[in-house]
């Protein structure tokens, strides 16, 4: 492999620029001034920040069954290009990853792509009918090595099924990651329970059916000792209920997707569906206090929720559409508009809610490592002053469906690297 | 004026002026024995309903048939959409046919503003027929005619809507245009059915919600109740019929607790004895089929309005 030297990068945005050495994969060298070794490639930083390769634990990359939305190696190339260095990929494709087979097959594409690692998450349940355990322990010890079990699309909403599945997981050293939503709060719900969706004429999704899940799940996780992940919290009570778990020593962890920190249903007036998401977007007070709660600590991470749809399924009338946006390419800027530069995040949070909280909830050794000799070279180069206008056909992405068509945003990921390997350099995959 | 979408953001002149219009036409057509005119001769228009109705597309197709529109009828069974067809083909495919004007239901809200849109490059006007649980502008429009014609001018009148408020598009677009028109609106329904949230957009109009039927009436110049859709019935909204019946039904008793000069209205179809006793509906201070009558006079209006009342480019709805 080819020595790299990252010229004039600050790492984690801190003290004065210096040289990165990258060697067989590993950080080789950190000095004021590198001489670059013979045949080495040279990236000029010009004082960006570097951080540590980021990691998505909610991604939908559609494939097997969806292949006009998006295939892992489209996928993993938006993730290359929003800075990622590992994504997991959620379990309900098509055949659904309920089984060593489907998340084999996943693992095995994402490795032969290489531009990210591509870890499946399992189902909890078979066909995520939420009804039979999946077989979690064989997957956890499949080739996949799955540490994250999830239903995302839809709520573990029997009790007494997410009470042994959370038991159940401790032997494996593995998470459930919990889509907050109950079920007959939400029969038919198309936009958040409010003012807007009263106006609109489209049936609520209430706060209370993410909040009561939430909260029945934190009892379960601490009654067992197990560990439970939230999917994409949205509102404010659920940062109260965290809090409040979190004090009384639940191991809970949780994400916000960067669509709940910037957006709100004020967007839902035009119905184009490219605003329908689940949970749907909420109100002003919400991001607020997700901004905060993610600031504090309250909320671990930021996770995409990328969900790519094919035209037909989002060009369509509201309640006909799938809920969901592409979020890869997007979220370091949406995170630097709503975070860092209101002062809320410093880079070195940035770091710790992109890269190395996920990668410790999701246990990956070797990733959200600290930029340090002797380390993977598994990084992120962000150019936090570049602002850029998004345009969902200029995206890596098959499909289109980002909420941020025609908005300009602050930070551009001006570089990838995987364990050394550059996967992306000023926006060309490699 | 290109759409007829919503009675939000219908400003006054506008509403008054289709209403002026509607009354107008009721009155030239009044006792004449050949009811047409030519005024949309070679003009088409579509109606394309993805719901069941009798009045409004039966109201409509009269509309468009008086003014002698050559009107065509595409339901949802029977047509390409029973194929899988998407609605945004359908209408391509309806406007790249010819028709100047589409008159959709559609049981998605907002459906019909997403349909404008998809036309937005064609010269095809579209008129919301209902959408979902969001508007229904022309139901608005007739009953503000039907009120005009009795009370006169809406400017303080109390207008007293009753029942599936939450579930309702022709409470949504009554709310709007009485405010408009000056009248003050009262939502009147079991909690479970009325908007959980009255901030914003009620709260910056004249509206108010009550739960107490009885307290309402001795005030109202109007009474509205609304249909309640059978599946309310199973979704936990009211614990039964009789007890809705009992709190919320419009029965004689009740009905007499209202003003002498107070209308009743009902725009269908109605569920006799639960929602409205069989002699309030047919008394002589019910309007029910005078708000039929009118709605032909106020479809026409509408029609009169986007299709040839003036020169259409650059107009916008």
């Amino acid at each position: 492999m080819t020595d790299v030297v990252i010229s004039g990068a600050r790492p984690y945005g801190e003290g004065d620029p210096v040289d990165v050495l990258v060697s067989d994969g590993v950080i080789a060298a950190i000095e004021p001034k590198i001489t670059p070794p013979d045949g080495a490639e040279v990236i000029e930083a010009g004082g960006q920040v570097l951080l540590p390769g980021f990691v998505d634990l909610h991604t939908h990359l559609r494939e097997p069954g969806r292949e006009d939305a998006e295939t892992i190696a489209t996928g993993s190339a938006a993730a290359a290009l929003g800075g990622y260095t590992a994504v997991f990929a959620m379990a309900n494709t098509d055949p659904v990853a309920d089984n060593a087979v489907v998340v084999e097959h996943v693992r095995r594409i994402g490795e032969s792509v290489g531009l990210v690692d591509v870890y499946p998450v399992g189902a909890v349940t078979v066909g995520l009918e939420g009804e039979q355990l999946a077989e979690l322990g064989t997957m956890a010890s499949s080739r996949a090595r799955v540490r994250m079990f999830s239903d995302d699309g839809f709520c573990v909403h029997d009790p007494l099924i997410m009470r042994r599945a959370l038991e159940y997981s401790r032997a494996l050293d593995a998470v459930i990651a919990q889509h907050a939503e109950e079920p007959r709060l939400t029969v038919g719900a198309q936009a958040h329970e409010g003012e807007l969706a009263a106006r609109l004429g489209l049936a609520g999704w209430p706060a209370a059916a993410e909040e009561a899940i939430v909260a029945r799940d934190c009892i379960l996780a601490q009654h067992v000792g197990a560990r439970l992940h939230i999917c994409h919290v949205s509102t404010k009570g659920t940062v109260d209920v965290l809090r409040w778990a979190k004090e009384r020593g639940t191991q809970v962890s949780a994400e916000v997707t960067p669509h709940h920190l910037l957006l709100t249903d004020e967007r839902l007036t035009s119905y184009d569906p490219v605003n329908k998401v689940n949970p749907p977007l909420r109100t002003e007070p919400d991001t607020a206090a997700l901004r905060q709660a993610l600031a504090e600590g309250i909320v671990d991470c930021v996770a995409t929720d990328h969900a790519p749809h094919a035209p037909q399924d989002k060009d369509v009338e509201w309640q006909a559409a799938r809920p969901g946006m592409l979020g890869l390419q997007t979220a370091l800027s949406v995170v630097v508009q709503t975070m860092v530069r209101p002062g809320l995040l410093s880079w070195r949070d940035v770091a710790r809610v992109m890269s190395e909280r996920p990668a410790e909830i999701g246990r990956l050794a070797d990733q959200g490592r600290p930029v340090a000799v002797g380390e993977p070279a598994t990084l992120a180069l962000v150019d936090p002053d570049r602002e850029w206008t998004v345009h969902g056909d200029e995206l890596a992405s098959i499909a289109a469906n980002t909420p941020y068509e025609g908005m300009t945003l602050p930070g551009v990921v001006t570089a990838t690297m995987l364990r050394g390997r550059i996967t992306q350099l000023d926006g060309k995959v490699r | 004026m290109k759409h007829l979408l919503t009675t939000e953001g219908l400003d006054r002149d506008t509403a008054t002026a289709l209403l002026d219009t509607a009354d107008e036409l009721k009155r030239t057509l009044l006792g004449r024995e050949v009811r047409k005119l030519p005024t949309l001769r070679g003009r088409t228009v579509i109606t394309m309903f993805y719901e069941n109705s009798t009045r409004t597309r039966v109201s409509f197709e009269l509309a468009g048939k008086w003014m002698s529109a050559d009107v065509v009828n595409v339901s949802a069974s029977g047509s390409s959409v029973g194929k899988g067809e998407s609605l945004r083909d359908t209408a391509l495919t309806l406007s790249a046919a010819g028709a100047d004007c589409v008159i959709v239901r559609h049981p998605a809200s907002g459906a019909a503003q997403r349909l404008a849109e998809w036309l937005a490059d064609t010269p095809t006007s579209v008129i919301n027929a209902g959408d979902g649980m969001h508007e229904h502008p022309t139901q608005a429009l007739l009953d503000a005619a039907t009120l005009r014609e009795r009370l006169g001018p809406l400017e303080g009148r109390r207008v007293v809507i009753v029942g599936d408020v939450l579930h309702s598009r022709v409470a949504r677009s009554n709310v709007h245009l009485l405010t408009t028109l000056g009248a003050e609106v009262v939502l009147v329904g079991p909690p479970t059915l009325v908007p959980a949230a009255l901030t914003g957009w009620l709260a910056s109009r004249r509206v108010r919600v009550s739960f107490d039927l009885d307290a309402e009436l001795p005030a109202a110049d109007a009474v509205m109740m609304l249909r309640v859709q059978a599946e309310r019935m199973h979704g936990a909204f009211f614990p039964s019929a009789r007890e809705y019946s009992i709190n919320y039904g419009l029965n004689a008793a009740r009905a007499a607790l209202l003003p002498e000069h107070a209308v009743v209205m009902h725009p269908g179809p109605m569920l006799r004895g639960m929602e409205i006793a069989d002699s309030v509906a047919d008394a002589a201070n019910s309007v029910i089929v005078e708000q039929v009558r009118n709605g032909v006079h106020v479809r026409m209006a509408v029609l009169y309005h986007l299709l040839a009342a003036q020169t259409r480019a650059g107009e916008d709805a």
